[in-house]
């Protein structure tokens, strides 16, 4: 298998914070990978800085054999690389059917003076675009706005938002947080269908350890910034080092 | 000639402080509320119309009335602030608050066109036209005056921002509202009083500038241009920021007025121009990451 | 709704008579107009009217998607006004054939609107604002100074030799021409790749450009659209009024009008901008024949409590103000609406709200 996603010794500080420390991770390819660690050790910022939002100070990312370090977002998205956030930034004063239009659009070229106002252009985007809808479960809200999805609905839009260019590699930040069971467990389905029928790589950011250990086959922890164990899940469930990082205690010390 | 430019760089200077005062309410306001008070322009000329007012109907000296006009400017700030400001919120706040306070701006024109008239008037006191010789130039008193009045006023402004505890909650606020909240600072209270010192000091601003300008209701459009390109110019936000543009951009202005009267005032958006192609957030501006 | 009626982003096809029906009847309504009544004073009405539609749906195509709210807009009127003026005077071109230097109006207006907005477009939404207010005295500054501007005193128009009865009558009919195509144009916009790319600027420009809209492109285009027809209409109403000078050719107040009828009528949509300047403008020309609002003062205090109402109580615009107000009357006391769901256990049940969101 090959490493479809890595990072070398990522560095980045905010003022006196030195968020990331190092951070080395490998994705192979076709794997659903995790990234997991306590509160403020560098998740998000890793993923900004893989999907182009930051810049790191030092380190290397590379999207196969081709180095992305620095890329702007679009640049990131356009070589294949999809991403979700944690506090979902959707347009609010359009319709669900028009979010996913923007990311649909944006990736054709148009043709001519009269495909930027025509609409003929519009109708494999609109299938497109409801298929994914679909899809993710909310089809039937394709033209309400979006801003007054619930905050699940959401979510599945922004799954669905980053279906659109067809990535090979989702980045998916924290997409159980804040959701009911019944929702995480379609998330969960789908990213399997995604992963197990379309080959698609993904990289998840969560804190739901129960979500992250039944879907990934990898999982890597991070810790003040740096990367402390990688591996299968019940090595991983059961490193010392993990323990710590998320306790900080020692445990053959404590005598409870 | 070398005198013509000794004489205008120093009156730039001295003026400079003067915008300095008017600026550094805006920025402030900017730094701790997100809004940009395009009504600053007109509350000086209301500032200034006060004071004569005081004068000429009372008979108050000019710095004396100030210890009326400043308090009345800053009840008049909160006012605005809460009449019409507090109740903004959502997304497009920035830019909403922008149109309300250019309308109230032109309600307070109204009112002054109203009460006073189209007509030019300069505040004129015994002192306002004598000057004072300094190695061969000749200064006005009223200048040296201001810019002292604008230096104790900066100087007043600057150590409530960093010396009470007061000023280190407004400064908290314009880091972060939310931590400033999560710590207890009432940040309601903090805009409004924040509003109300940016207000106040026009005040101090307006009755230097009645004195040493002719003006009338309209005269707020061009003072709030320059006052916004200074602004904006030093940074928005920053307080040092706006003190070196104002000196700055009225020393500039001062010595192009020797060549070009026409035209002086085009260095103001000139050097606007200039500086947002290369540093969209001004000289000193913070980047500010909000959300707009 | 099924899938294929969506693909037709259909209204149910009753509304879409309704509506095309009313539109048939005020095109009816507006082009007989001046053939009711012969009073230029009436009809005066209407061209003023009308070129301040045209203004303030050119400002909508631009501020109303984008969010970027411009104050600026007198930049390319006034410049359409002088450019006519100076063309028409060097040139010595008189009569009839003066309007087709329209189209190069136009272009000085795109002309301009290109540097300046390769400018301003980069900067923050409350900076740009800041920015048009600049530009706006810069321009009215040049008026001022330059000679060929005729400084002070400004241009005279070219001479008409038209009858003064009917004088007013072809110029409402060009009002006319301009106010439809610029709502034409404004409607394709909305309905267009182009339009949905500017909405999604305004709601989040950073993900926008993320997923790889060229955010500085696409609204370029739109605020050079946007000069270009304000540049134009500029032009026209110089030509009515037959004279311009730097501060009625670069007036702030005509910039605050725009925004407040854009407001007022409906901030972002078509229709809005047209209400607005219908409401507005005819009620901004009859208080000026009141001896009372002559130079005192009380049009700006008036304009700017106009003004203050319709930002702080309704922002979106009276007619979605009064439509939310209505719909809350309406779904008082209605459930929630629990859809039945196609694929097993999934989702929250949602309460579908169709419109005006928070």
């Amino acid at each position: 298998m090959t490493a479809l996603l890595r990072t070398e010794g990522v560095m980045k500080a905010y003022g006196g914070v030195q968020a990331l420390n190092g951070a080395t991770i490998v994705v192979e390819e076709g794997t659903v990978a995790g990234l997991i660690g306590p509160n403020g050790s560098g998740k998000t910022t890793l993923f900004n800085v893989i999907t182009g939002y930051e810049r790191p100070d030092s380190g290397e990312v590379w999207f196969g054999d081709r180095a992305i370090t620095g890329l702007s977002p679009d640049k990131v998205f356009a070589a294949g690389i999809g991403r979700t956030f944690q506090l979902t930034r959707i347009f609010a004063r359009l319709t669900v059917l028009e979010n996913m239009l923007v990311a649909a659009q944006a990736k054709d070229k148009p043709k001519n003076l009269l495909s930027w106002f025509g609409r003929d252009a519009w109708t494999h985007h609109r299938r497109h675009a409801l298929e994914l809808l679909e899809f993710v479960g909310i089809e039937r809200h394709a033209d309400v706005l979006a801003g007054s999805l619930s905050y699940g609905q959401r979510k599945l839009l922004e799954l669905a938002y980053v279906l659109v260019a067809d990535p090979a590699v989702i980045l998916l930040d924290e997409p159980a947080g804040g959701v009911n069971p019944t929702l995480i467990n379609l998330i969960a389905d789908r990213i399997r269908l995604l992963n197990t029928q379309q080959g698609k790589t993904f990289l998840l950011v969560e804190h739901n350890m129960e979500f992250v250990m039944g879907l990934c086959s990898t999982i890597t922890v991070l810790e003040s910034g740096a990367d402390v164990v990688s591996g299968p899940p019940d090595i991983v469930r059961t490193d010392k080092r993990v323990l710590d990082a998320y306790l900080g205690v020692d445990l053959e010390e404590d005598p409870r | 000639m070398g005198r013509e430019l000794a004489l205008a760089i120093v009156d730039g200077i001295l003026v400079g402080g003067v915008y300095a005062l008017m600026a550094v309410g805006l920025t402030l306001i900017f730094g701790v509320l997100d809004i940009i008070n395009i009504a600053q322009g007109v509350l000086v000329i209301l500032g200034a119309y006060l004071s004569y007012s005081l004068y000429t109907k009372a008979h108050i000296d000019l710095f004396v009335g100030l210890l009326i006009t400043i308090p009345a400017m800053f009840v008049i700030g909160v006012f605005i602030h809460w009449a019409f400001i507090r109740r903004l919120r959502g997304t497009e706040r920035t830019s909403m608050t922008l149109l309300v306070t250019y309308a109230v701006a032109l309600i307070i024109e109204g009112i002054l066109f109203k009460i006073y008239g189209a007509d030019n008037i300069q505040i004129s006191t015994s002192y306002t036209n004598s000057s004072v010789d300094v190695a061969g130039i000749y200064v006005g008193w009223i200048y040296i005056w201001g810019f002292v009045l604008a230096l104790a006023l900066v100087a007043f402004v600057y150590a409530l921002l960093y010396r009470t505890k007061f000023g280190r909650s407004v400064r908290a606020t314009m880091q972060d509202e939310t931590a400033a909240r999560l710590v207890g600072i009432d940040v309601n209270r903090v805009a409004a009083l924040t509003f109300g010192i940016g207000v106040a000091v026009t005040a101090a601003g307006g009755m230097v500038f009645g004195a040493t300008n002719a003006f009338n209701a309209n005269s707020g459009y061009d003072l709030i241009s320059r006052l916004l390109s200074i602004i904006i110019l030093g940074g928005m936000g920053s307080v040092g920021g706006a003190l070196g543009a104002s000196l700055f951009m009225l020393t500039l202005e001062s010595v192009v007025t020797i060549w070009q009267p026409n035209w002086a005032v085009l260095v103001y958006y000139a050097a606007l121009v200039i500086v947002l192609l290369y540093r969209p957030a001004g000289l000193f501006g913070r980047k500010a990451v909000r959300a707009q | 709704m099924s899938k294929e009626s969506r693909l037709d982003n259909g209204l149910a096809r009753p509304e879409k008579a309704l509506k095309g029906g009313g539109l048939l009847v005020l095109a009816v309504v507006a082009v007989l107009f001046p053939q009711f009544t012969s009073d230029p004073a009436v009809t005066n009405y209407g061209v003023l009217a009308l070129i301040y539609i045209t203004a303030a749906t050119a400002w909508n195509i631009f501020s109303g998607n984008t969010g970027y709210i411009s104050l600026g807009q007198a930049v390319f009127f006034g410049s359409g006004a002088y450019a006519m003026g100076i063309a028409a005077r060097d040139w010595h071109l008189n009569g009839d054939i003066v309007f087709a230097l329209l189209p190069l109006c136009g272009a000085v207006g795109a002309l301009i609107a290109v540097p300046f907005g390769l400018i301003a477009l980069r900067v923050r939404r409350h900076t740009f604002i800041v920015i048009t207010i600049a530009m706006f005295f810069i321009f009215q500054l040049m008026a001022f100074n330059f000679s060929f501007t005729g400084g002070s005193s400004g241009l005279q128009s070219p001479f008409l030799n038209w009858p003064a009865a009917t004088y007013n009558t072809p110029f409402y009919y060009i009002g006319l021409a301009y106010a439809a195509g610029s709502i034409v144009i404004a409607w394709l916009v909305r309905r267009s790749r182009f339009g949905l790319q500017l909405r999604a600027i305004r709601d989040d420009e950073d993900r926008a450009r993320g997923l790889g809209v060229k955010t500085m492109r696409v609204k370029l285009a739109a605020f050079t659209m946007s000069g270009a027809i304000t540049a134009m209409i500029g032009a026209v109403w110089f030509f009515y009024l037959n004279q311009v000078e730097p501060q009625t050719g670069f007036d702030p107040i005509f910039d605050l009008t725009l925004v407040l009828m854009a407001f007022l009528g409906g901030y972002g949509s078509i229709s809005g901008p047209v209400l607005g300047a219908l409401i507005i403008e005819p009620l901004t020309l009859w208080l000026n024949t009141q001896p009372a609002f002559n130079g005192g003062g009380l049009s700006q205090i008036l304009l700017g409590a106009v003004f203050l109402i319709v930002v702080l109580f309704m922002p979106r615009g009276i007619i979605p103000t009064g439509g939310e107000i209505i719909t809350k009357l309406r779904m008082r006391g209605r459930p929630a609406v629990i859809p039945t769901t196609t694929m097993g256990p999934v989702a929250s049940a949602p309460t579908i709200s169709s419109g005006g969101a928070r």
